[in-house]
């Protein structure tokens, strides 16, 4: 049995930057104090992978014009009403009568909408492939009761593409842990031509300490050899091909369009927006791409895309804390900028 | 709105339920203030309840008005003696519901040996709510030892008297409208502290684990203390079934509330003791000594991980909310 907890903490090759693009496995790895188990040549960086991280200012002020329109109601999930657009939060206009309800899925929506049905509810749709498949389920139901009260503003990201801008805009990254959750959704299978392209390897990987431990040694061991390969390390519940299922239903109701990211601007055929079909459930979700951040120091968008570290920032655990959050890497729960603060990370 | 007027609906309600429910001599006097016996020393506290759903998997908001503030009152080391006890109804609230929560605070404020000797009620509008306050008194021991949790020191050991994360996870559990057999620990720790009194158990500090969780209260003893406290994630009780909850929604049961545990921080030559102690409890059976304060940094919580690594946890931000992806 190779002890691979052993080669993890005793490395001594070449350093090598792995990023782990999930915000989900972001906050793993500190749980687990994973950190703690790897030599200081192996050396974490957290991607583009938090939903509320890499929304542009234009989409939360959208949200706040919509959340101050009569008879409107913004519903979304709780880290969203913490983010500043480029000069206020949800929360902050809640005081103006804004309108906005915390909701823990956006099947809730269906409820809310019933209950209320003079109120129109828009929903704050963010996220990446495992999302979108909730919101294609959420439309599915509300077309099949008839609920005609519900909207989505989307601010909706697939992988492929961000992954590719990341090695050839940026590079510098060895080697890639793929999201758990979006991979139950899309399949190993998607990483196959960026791990060709780039000549880097994927590991897809759950989130137990264990689980990331296995991930992390077969990263490091195939970036020795140079192996530009895609390896499922979650077979329990990742397939090579997805699950078709969700991936008709998301394009059912949706399409393929470019998508701005927080720090990367415009990635083409990087987002997914409502088909013009549907585009009568859309809150006005089109072309939302200009981007200021709310202080300039603020450095969210290069901890995004990795090219800096949480604790790079000036702002970082001084001005900018979880209670007094200046960008939304330090409002999520997911945010890598949150992760290093509560956890104290240094690497 | 007539049941908060004052008049005869109002007195109506409260002979009807809270009378009944609630009998005792001093209440029943109907007094503008209770007349109680006193002690030297007592400790005084207050809380309101505004939980949702009203009724949940193992208690009710009646059960947790009155653990609440018996579970604060017994956490100074004192006797909790007597509650008062307001209610704020919204409009259209239902009057079978307001029985079974008085219902409910009479019979755990008899298992807690506590009288309930003055109340109130106000209506107001809304759409049925129910809310109530609490306050509490208790006698405190005269021989009391000062418990402070600066006095936290080296070696001292951590004790948890039982499974993070149920209380939190049952709430969660209904507002999203999962199945599973998940129960509130809701339950008063008065026995259980008096049961460590009782062995003179040397107790540095000792909390009940509500919002905020475990890991919220360890690094305030640590910061209080200028200590390293180091806690053992193995060692740490979590129910599978909570455990699991929190794996789907990207919850930490560290950071989770309860309503019927307590961690307290004893000297190392009565950890064993207070362990006996805490396990002679019917609400203590899974306690469990989870760590020490060592020579760590000053005023950090370190956790050592099931993963074999370590990591340092602050108090919790944010509110503790389900990840969305």
């Amino acid at each position: 049995m190779i002890d691979y907890r052993a080669y993890l903490k005793e490395y001594d090759g070449p350093p090598v930057r792995i990023m782990e693009i999930c915000g989900t496995h972001t906050a793993a790895i500190s749980h687990n104090g994973i950190p703690s188990l790897l030599s200081p040549k192996i050396q974490l960086i957290s991607g583009p992978g938090c939903p509320v991280c890499v929304t542009v200012t234009e989409y939360i002020d959208r949200l706040i014009e919509l959340s101050l329109t009569k008879d409107t109601v913004v519903a979304t999930f709780g880290d969203m009403i913490r983010v500043t657009g480029s000069r206020q939060s949800l929360q902050d206009v809640k005081a103006d009568g804004a309108q906005v309800r915390m909701v823990y899925s956006p099947l809730d929506m269906l409820r809310l909408a019933q209950e209320e049905p003079s109120k129109t509810f828009v929903f704050a749709a963010v996220g990446f492939e495992t999302t979108i498949a909730v919101y294609a389920a959420l439309l599915d139901e509300a077309i099949r009761q008839n609920i005609r009260n519900i909207r989505l503003l989307t601010s909706l990201k697939t992988m492929p593409r961000v992954i590719d801008w990341v090695c050839t805009m940026q590079g510098g990254i060895d080697g890639f842990l793929a999201p758990g959750h979006v991979s139950v959704i899309t399949g190993s299978d998607m990483y196959e031509p960026l791990a060709k392209k780039h000549g880097v390897p994927f590991a897809v990987a759950g989130f137990e300490g264990e689980q990331l431990l296995m991930a992390l040694y077969a990263l490091v061991r195939t970036i020795e050899r140079g192996d530009g390969r895609v390896m499922n390390l979650y077979p329990s519940v990742v397939s090579a091909k997805g699950n078709e299922t969700a991936q008709h239903m998301i394009s059912k109701y949706f399409t393929v369009c470019d998508a701005a990211w927080r720090g990367m601007g415009v990635v083409p055929d990087s987002g997914m927006i409502l088909r013009r079909e549907f585009e009568g459930y859309d809150a006005g979700s089109q072309f939302l791409y200009s981007d200021h951040s709310h202080h300039p120091k603020c450095r969210c968008a290069k901890v995004i895309t990795g090219a800096e570290k949480p604790n790079d920032c000036a702002l970082f655990g001084t001005l900018c804390t979880p209670e007094t959050p200046q960008g939304a890497c330090m409002v999520s729960t997911e945010g890598s900028c949150f992760s290093y603060f509560v956890n104290r990370r240094k690497a | 709105m007539s049941h908060g007027s004052g008049g005869k609906a109002t007195s109506d309600l409260i002979s009807s339920i809270f009378a009944h429910y609630f009998d005792n001599p001093v209440l029943a006097k109907m007094e503008d203030a209770a007349v109680v016996p006193g002690a030297a020393r007592l400790a005084m506290t207050t809380d309101s309840f505004v939980v949702t759903p009203l009724f949940f998997a193992g208690a009710d908001i009646g059960k947790l008005a009155v653990c609440g503030t018996v579970n604060d009152l017994a956490m100074s080391g004192a006797t909790p003696k007597y509650l008062t006890c307001g209610f704020i109804l919204e409009e259209g609230a239902d009057s079978g519901d307001i029985e079974k929560i008085a219902a409910s605070m009479a019979d755990t404020a008899r298992e807690c040996g506590v009288l309930i000797v003055a109340g109130d009620t106000k209506v107001i509008e809304g759409k049925g709510g129910i809310y109530i306050n609490t306050a509490g008194v208790g006698f405190l021991p005269d021989d009391l030892p000062a418990v402070s949790s600066a006095s936290c020191s080296k070696g001292d050991v951590i004790l948890l008297s039982g499974t993070l994360g149920d209380h939190h996870a049952a709430i969660l559990s209904a507002r999203m409208n999962i199945t599973n057999t998940i129960q509130s620990d809701c339950a008063p720790l008065h026995g259980m502290v008096a049961a460590l009194l009782a062995k003179n158990i040397r107790i540095k500090a000792m909390r009940d684990v509500t919002r905020g969780g475990l890991a919220t209260i360890l690094h305030e003893f640590s910061v209080a203390s200028r200590g390293c406290i180091s806690i053992d994630e193995d060692r740490i009780p979590v129910s599978a079934q909570v455990q699991g909850l929190c794996g789907i929604l990207g919850l930490d049961p560290l950071y989770m509330g309860n309503e019927g545990k307590m961690v307290a921080v004893v000297a190392a030559g009565d950890a064993d003791a207070a362990l006996a102690a805490m396990k002679s409890s019917p609400y203590g059976t899974n306690a469990a000594i989870i760590g020490s304060l060592t020579a760590g940094e000053p005023g950090t919580l370190v956790l050592s991980t099931k993963a074999g690594g370590t990591r340092m946890m602050t108090e919790l931000y944010g509110e503790g909310l389900p990840r969305i992806c």
